[in-house]
């Protein structure tokens, strides 16, 4: 089942690192890794790719450098450009699963719209700080705008920017969802969301109907 | 009528996680939000009762409003 899977990360940075990691350790057959983005110093603290040696290299090629070397039974591919309208269509179909690993509101609701129109299941992720969600969500699931009720909402993230344990917590969490829907186990946040709030240590699932 | 309000994340700032006041019978969702001095942007998700809500359904009493601000690095 695993061996067999096509999943695509969107996102190759803090959230995507840690994603990737798992998902190569793991064994998943396919992967493709899209980021349009160079690793920049401020990107140190916490984006599991990124190290003095590598600022202004392509995450997604470091990133695919990383799962060879570390499972070469994994088969992947990487694309170093930003998704888009014009490519967005061409990036997703054939994936059996999109893991949302983006880094702003505006792409994450385009890309949960293509997955609805594609069909194809996203396992949505996000983190401002302390602070982080996930949730699955299928097609035909009303998710992200239940997630997103301005049309003009700012991440909270802009201000509070993200320690590196916040991406390694929700990452986690959206692989073992990941893992969930390929061997059809357990029970997924579908048409509910975790919000973790590590500051005060609440964790809690609620549901979106 | 009285609506517990529940706080999340950055909302706690100088408000609390949760609070406890007293409205008018009919009291929309926006105006308790607007009486919070939260930003309508600064919204994200908002259930009632544990449910997904609207910004203008107003509220009977006893009812649970929680809010969310938005949450969208990676």
């Amino acid at each position: 089942m695993l061996g067999k899977a096509k999943v695509c990360i969107l996102g190759c940075g803090g959230l995507g690192g840690y994603v990737i990691e798992m998902l190569s350790r793991i064994g998943i057959g396919s992967l493709t890794l899209v980021d349009g983005d160079v690793y920049d110093v401020t990107n140190l603290n916490r984006q599991l790719y990124s190290s003095p040696t590598c600022l202004g290299e392509s995450k997604a090629l470091i990133a695919c450098e990383r799962v060879k070397e570390i499972n070469d039974g994994v088969k992947v591919e990487y694309i170093s450009e930003y998704i888009h309208q014009d490519n967005a269509h061409s990036i997703l179909k054939g994936h059996d699963i999109v893991i949302d690993a983006l880094d702003n509101i505006e792409t994450k609701r385009f890309i949960s719209n293509q997955c609805q129109i594609i069909g194809i299941p996203m396992i949505y992720g996000a983190i401002a700080g302390w602070y982080g969600q996930v949730s699955t969500i299928f097609p035909g699931d009303r998710t992200m705008e239940q997630l997103y009720k301005s049309s003009s909402a700012k991440g909270k993230e802009q201000e509070l920017g993200n320690p590196s344990f916040t991406p390694a917590c929700i990452a986690s969490i959206q692989v073992s969802e990941a893992i969930k829907l390929l061997t059809n186990k357990g029970e997924v946040l579908r048409n509910k969301f975790l919000f973790m709030n590590l500051l005060d240590n609440e964790y809690e699932i609620f549901t979106l109907q | 009528m009285k609506i517990k309000v529940r706080l999340f994340a950055t909302l706690r700032e100088g408000r609390g996680k949760e609070q406890i006041n007293t409205y008018e019978d009919g009291t929309t969702v926006l105006q308790i939000i607007e009486s919070l001095d939260i930003p309508v942007e600064d919204v994200a998700i908002l259930l009632i009762n544990g449910r997904d809500g609207l910004l203008d359904t107003p509220l009977a009493e006893g009812d649970t409003v929680s809010i969310f601000p938005p949450v969208g690095g990676g």
